[in-house]
């Protein structure tokens, strides 16, 4: 055998092929975008290439004949207590490489999970609990400035109107929104189905920095679009077409890293989009170059207001970091309508691995001391918080609202329910599951069809699980659960964690 | 009359057609077993097309004027009252002149290798004829993960172009 280096010989994954139940029709070989299965037309056989495998699963899951499995290498380096393998194969490639680890999808660092430690509350008699297949249950719920108080005005004729005028509100059906993806980073296919789905859930999807594709303009109503530092197509149009429009000051995965779509992924519809020429690198710096403090936002925060003649939300969206309450204070202060957190668990299509692992902190963490702190300096109505990065189910989003959020973005759960299967390579473009791509060959496969309706049936679902755990608690609308963190309890915590997140140990 | 549409856009080679297709028409009905004792390899009614990125599934059209139809010799090939193009293999002497005619490569040669004589028959897509007397769809388009391929009257609205 030829000598291959360390980090090449220990492959994680093994290609295992049955090769009686193998038919040869080749489906696995044009599945594979990382070529690492290839056809011997001398042998007649189906070869692998083991070492360029990523785990993707994609030739497994359309092996018509359910002839492959794709198993962990059992050949690994020696497990140590400090060295795990991991890490010792990120040593040999760096060795050999003198580069950053770049990977995509959020932080697997088993970090604590917060929302595995809360437990939700359920009423007996002193509050009964409500049936939400017999009662009715309030999903609905609105994002933006409450203002101070509201003054009525009765007329002659004794009706009642609002005199008050209310700042623009973005009215969700269910508490949860497609959180930022970029087209660029996911292709239009996977964009369309976001627009496609939220449009029929009566929710937002969010179009991140990429600009808005015109083929999307006709689900600008149910978008919201981004402004980040690269200010990649920004223009009138499109900051008045949406419904909201959101600052991007930093993103969970990456705190302070800014984004870099490489030149050769700039195809002409994405130049046309993100308003570059084809080919040229998309940098969005990692600072905003006009946004030293919070007073350069709030310049920026009205002067979309002013383009976008106070008729829709500004949002604006920071990454979950240490002293996270004080930045959102100033967020709010400065004039945002809607705040954004986004907690080191939040995916990526690319990132330095060492950033991605180790930079930020939990959302729910976040969540809590942002919702306190508003809350104590009596600004909480004046802006509603939106939490994101690592909602992975709908216990986290009842668990997110009752710790203070409105509502919750989510992203990686998206994706899983199109195929992805976390296989960690998005910063490739390769992704076999046809998301995170914009190769013409793999971008197709994603049929919006299909891919808005899985959209659309996690959501739904979801929302009746939430519907089921709202009652459980004798809740009937999830408004009245923001920041209700009475219906909450910890478990396995320390002392101090269970006062930061403002959530009682269970018993008391 | 309702055909197998074929979605480009959505295409992705992945082969299910025609492995469905072999099965569908094999005496076991498995796609192993077809393949592998009833030596049905490359017996396939659609063929997967690929260039580039583009990609499709390509099978018989029958067309309203099928050109196989008039090249026939021997009356194997019927329109069938539904419309389907059927091509009776017991009757087809293996002129190939369907396989030369049809503008679309979907008719294909075949020749069995018996003990005695080889004989010869071509065979085409029968739009799985059995199938649809169940009230199932075609095997290729109930196969395909991407719906690249619809069995419908017209085009469906969710081409993305």
């Amino acid at each position: 055998m030829l000598y291959k280096k360390p980090q090449i010989q220990f492959y994680p994954y093994i290609v295992q092929r049955d090769d009686y139940k193998c038919v040869r029709c080749l489906g696995c070989v044009e599945q594979c975008s990382y070529d690492s299965t290839f056809y011997d037309e001398e042998l007649d056989a189906i070869w692998n290439k083991h070492e360029a495998c990523v785990g993707c699963k994609r030739c497994e899951a359309y092996c018509p004949t359910d002839a492959i499995k794709i198993v962990p290498n059992p050949s690994r380096p020696y497990e140590h207590s400090s060295w795990k393998w991991e890490l010792v194969m990120d040593t040999y490639l760096q060795a050999n490489t003198g580069g950053i680890i770049i990977t995509g999808i959020g932080n697997d660092k088993p970090h604590r999970i917060y929302f595995d430690h809360l437990l939700i509350d359920a009423c007996q008699v002193t509050n009964p609990s409500i049936d939400p297949l017999r009662e009715p249950m309030e999903l609905r719920t609105f994002l933006g400035r409450k203002g101070q108080k509201i003054v009525i005005e009765e007329t002659e004729k004794g009706n009642i109107s609002l005199k008050t005028k209310l700042a623009p509100q973005l009215q969700l059906e269910t508490p949860i929104m497609f959180s930022a993806m970029s087209y660029g980073s996911i292709n239009l296919n996977f964009q369309e189905s976001m627009a496609r789905a939220a449009l029929q859930l009566g929710t937002y999807w969010n179009t991140g920095e990429g600009g808005l594709h015109k083929k999307l303009y006709p689900y600008a109503g149910c978008g919201i679009v981004q402004v980040a530092s690269g200010r990649f197509g920004v223009s009138r149009d499109y900051l008045k077409a949406a419904a909201a429009v959101e600052i991007k000051i930093g993103q969970g995965a990456k705190p302070g890293i800014g984004g870099h779509l490489p030149g050769e992924k700039v195809n002409a519809e994405i130049a046309e989009t993100r308003m570059i020429p084809p080919g040229s690198d998309a940098i969005s710096p990692a600072p905003h170059h006009d946004i030293y403090s919070i007073e350069d936002l709030k310049q920026l925060i009205y002067a979309i207001k002013e383009t976008t003649r106070y008729e829709k939300p500004v949002i604006v969206k920071i990454a979950a970091v240490h002293n996270v309450a004080a930045i959102a204070s100033g967020i709010a202060r400065a004039g945002a309508d809607i705040i954004v957190l986004d907690g080191f668990r939040g995916g990526t299509g690319a990132t330095p691995k060492s950033v991605r692992d180790n930079v930020g902190i939990p959302v729910e963490v976040a969540i809590a001391v942002v919702d306190k702190r508003l809350r104590e300096e009596g600004i909480r109505n004046e802006v509603s918080i939106v939490a994101t990065g690592g909602i992975r189910n709908s216990a986290d989003v009842i668990k997110s609202i009752a710790l203070g959020a409105d509502a919750v973005y989510i992203a990686t759960a998206a994706m899983l329910a199109i195929g992805c299967t976390l296989c960690q390579t998005c910063n490739t473009g390769r992704c076999a599951w046809g998301i995170t791509t914009n190769d013409p060959r793999l971008a197709r496969r994603q049929n919006p069809e299909i891919a808005s309706e899985q959209l659309y049936n996690l959501v739904k679902g979801w929302s009746h699980e939430i519907k089921d755990m709202l009652g459980a608690m004798g809740i009937n609308s999830i408004e009245s659960l923001k920041g209700n963190r009475l219906r909450l309890r910890t478990i396995g915590l320390s002392e101090k964690e269970s006062d930061i997140l403002g959530v009682l140990p269970a018993g008391i | 009359m309702k055909k197998v549409i074929i979605i480009e856009d959505f295409c992705i080679a992945c082969y299910n057609c025609e492995v469905a297709c072999v099965a569908t028409h094999s005496r076991t009905q498995d796609p192993v077993k077809s393949y592998k004792r009833e030596n049905l390899r490359g017996k396939t009614n659609t063929i997967v097309e690929l260039k580039g990125p583009a990609a499709f599934s390509s099978m018989c059209r029958h067309c309203k004027h099928p050109w196989c139809l008039d090249a026939c010799i021997s009356g194997a090939i019927q329109r069938l009252d539904n419309g389907i193009v059927y091509l009776d293999e017991e009757r087809c002497v293996g002129c190939w002149g369907c396989v030369i005619a049809c503008p679309y490569g979907s008719a294909h040669p075949n020749i069995k290798h018996n003990d005695k004589e080889d004989t010869k028959h071509a065979f085409k897509c029968d739009l799985c004829v059995d199938r649809l007397e169940q009230g199932l769809k075609p095997a290729c388009v109930e196969a395909c993960p991407n719906k690249a391929l619809v069995y419908d009257e017209t085009m469906p609205e969710v081409l993305s172009k």
